[in-house]
């Protein structure tokens, strides 16, 4: 009864043969030695403890890139959205921690001792407050939107990543802000020309911690399991007695945790905040979660720890101008080459 | 009364009606099996009773109580325990962990050891693979997974989807085995086959479904006799 349908003769543009992926590869190839070489020229010409100390600021600029990428990997492992307003809950962190310090009477030039607890307290506070902000984004925008065409959440994230930068906007406006400069001064000597600040000890280490704790909680706990297990199929899950609700909105709940500690530590770090640091932040993160492979932790933390790096290498070799070009060429070519990751594998589409 | 019953279910995809009043009951001890070929709705009214799907009229009813509005993983814990369509393991975690997975939603520390116990007696396999990610597994031994993570739950209803789907015969005989085992030990099976013989012979009743109709039923003998059914789905 059907005949079989004749195949299309349309003689198909060859642009393979006019642009062969052999000759892009050249090409590309060719681009990133001799980038490579310009950057072991100026590597050479610095001398070794300049190198080394560029990487001690990588690490320290990589673990706050971590925090927030864990956030973003997490969102999109469970429910395959990239979550635009994360960038800005960690902004919101460093904002609720700049409102906090003063209620505690912390002020610049206490001894470490006296602002020490304080600063404990502020952490834990805008962390949980960045984990509720973000529970209720995920209940409002998202929620509604988990059975309707994939661009549709994608568009309410863009809103509420907006909505975020203008209520911060509204609230301390648009300056840059004055975090308050609280860490001891004190550097330890690792070699000539090197040394490692309290401050960069305070951002690795808080990083290091919640990172620990997290992966800890996702491999071992009942929770930690019932997370992945919706992350790999919903229904299933659901058929498991997991309720993926509430199991959705602590994903969202933990990743804005530590996101907002990322933007305590920043506060700490750089003294300076302002409303729209969550724009470039979060998309430098989202390079690193993507980087290190989107829906992996481990490879969140590695690609922020990356990207942190290459940050750090751009500003002290070249120029800060060019941090940015670097960072997009960096995911530009990941997308191309890798769109896995470091760490992502390829998963057949169920 | 019986355990578990349906009451005029119907079940909407968009415009698509799927089911059309299916009533049907399982007692308390025993396998019935829902036969039809593809697209009759078997499935559907798997995914209805354990609340994946919600009917638009009718009702399911549980041990006397409705579950019409109870979330799926709510079902769960009630004690309905749905082994899906294709097995829908967790792919990136060992064996061990889809059975632990399985006991989601209880908390008697001793009794899920026992059951796990139970698990591995019936499927030694499983125990040699414990640590294996399940993704990585054969599909028989895939299949004696989803059964043993259902059985995980301590269910006072097992559902099951399709178990000997893509199975050499071997195994199919092993897993209806298994099932009767399963039976036998107290718990009642509402068993959706397409190898419908295989599933006729094991089965106390069944239910024939053709277009979200239930089209005839009755004790697995008579419908393994009925020249309709084995014209229609027996290959006879």
């Amino acid at each position: 009864m059907e005949r079989p349908i004749a195949a299309p003769r349309a003689t198909p543009i060859r642009l393979r043969g006019l642009v062969s992926s052999r000759v892009v590869n050249t090409i590309v190839l060719v681009l990133v030695a001799v980038v490579g070489v310009l950057v072991i020229a100026r590597i050479w010409h610095r001398g070794p403890g300049y190198f080394a100390q560029i990487l001690v600021y990588g690490v320290a600029n990589g673990s706050i890139y971590a925090l927030i990428a864990i956030g973003y990997t997490m969102v999109y492992g469970i429910i395959e959205l990239i979550n635009f307003a994360h960038g800005d809950v960690f902004t919101l962190g460093g904002f609720v921690a700049l409102a906090l310090l003063p209620m505690f009477g912390v002020k610049e030039g206490q001894p470490t001792s006296a602002v020490i607890l304080p600063l404990l307290i502020t952490l834990v506070v805008s962390m949980l407050f960045c984990g509720g902000v973000n529970v209720l984004i995920e209940r409002i925008a998202y929620r509604p939107l988990r059975h309707a065409p994939r661009l549709a959440p994608l568009i309410t994230a863009v809103g509420m990543s907006f909505t975020l930068e203008g209520i911060m906007f509204l609230w301390r406006g648009p300056f840059f802000l004055h975090f308050p400069d609280l860490l001891p001064r004190a550097r330890i000597v690792l070699g000539p020309d090197t040394t490692i600040g309290a401050k960069e000890l305070t951002v690795i280490g808080v990083a290091v911690v919640l990172t620990i704790v997290l992966s800890l909680f996702v491999e071992r706990s009942k929770l930690g399991k019932a997370m992945r297990a919706t992350a790999q199929d919903r229904d299933a899950a659901q058929l498991m007695g997991i309720d993926i609700n509430t199991t959705i909105a602590l994903t969202f709940f933990i990743g804005a945790a530590l996101a907002g500690a990322g933007g305590v530590v920043f506060g700490l770090y750089f003294n300076s905040l302002s409303f729209d640091l969550g724009f470039s932040a979060g998309l430098f993160a989202f390079t690193a979660a993507v980087l290190g492979g989107i829906g992996n932790i481990y490879g969140a933390a590695i690609g922020g720890l990356l990207i942190g790096m290459v940050q750090s290498f751009s500003d002290g070799y070249f120029d800060s101008t060019w941090t940015q070009v670097v960072i997009f060429a960096v995911l530009i070519l990941v997308l191309v080459f890798r769109p896995t990751g470091i760490l992502g594998m390829r998963v057949p589409e169920k | 009364m019986a355990l578990l019953e349906l009451h005029g279910i119907d079940v909407f995809y968009g415009r698509v009606q799927a089911l059309r009043g299916i009533s049907l009951e399982l007692g308390a001890k025993e396998i019935v099996a829902l036969i039809g070929s593809n697209g009759a709705g078997k499935t559907t009214t798997l995914r209805t009773i354990s609340g994946l799907m919600h009917p638009a009229h009718g009702s399911v009813v549980f041990d006397g109580k409705p579950l019409t509005g109870v979330p799926a993983h709510r079902i769960v814990s009630l004690g309905i325990c749905h082994a899906p369509e294709g097995r829908r393991l967790f792919p990136r975690m060992p064996v061990i962990d889809n059975l632990y997975l399985g006991a989601y939603a209880r908390n008697d520390r001793p009794g899920i050891a026992a059951d796990l116990e139970r698990v591995f007696t019936l499927f030694p396999r499983l125990q040699e693979r414990r640590a294996q990610l399940a993704g990585t597994l054969s599909g028989g031994e895939q299949q004696m997974l989803a059964i043993g993570r259902a059985l995980m739950a301590r269910p006072k209803v097992l559902m099951l989807d399709e178990p000997s789907l893509g199975l050499a015969p071997i195994l199919v005989q092993l897993i209806f085995q298994v099932l009767q085992e399963i039976n036998a030990q107290g718990t009642p099976i509402l068993l959706v086959e397409q190898n419908a013989t295989k599933a006729l012979e094991i089965a106390h009743r069944a239910y024939v479904l053709e277009t979200g109709n239930i089209v005839m039923s009755g004790t697995g003998q008579e419908l393994l006799q009925s020249t309709e059914v084995q014209k229609a789905y027996l290959g006879v």
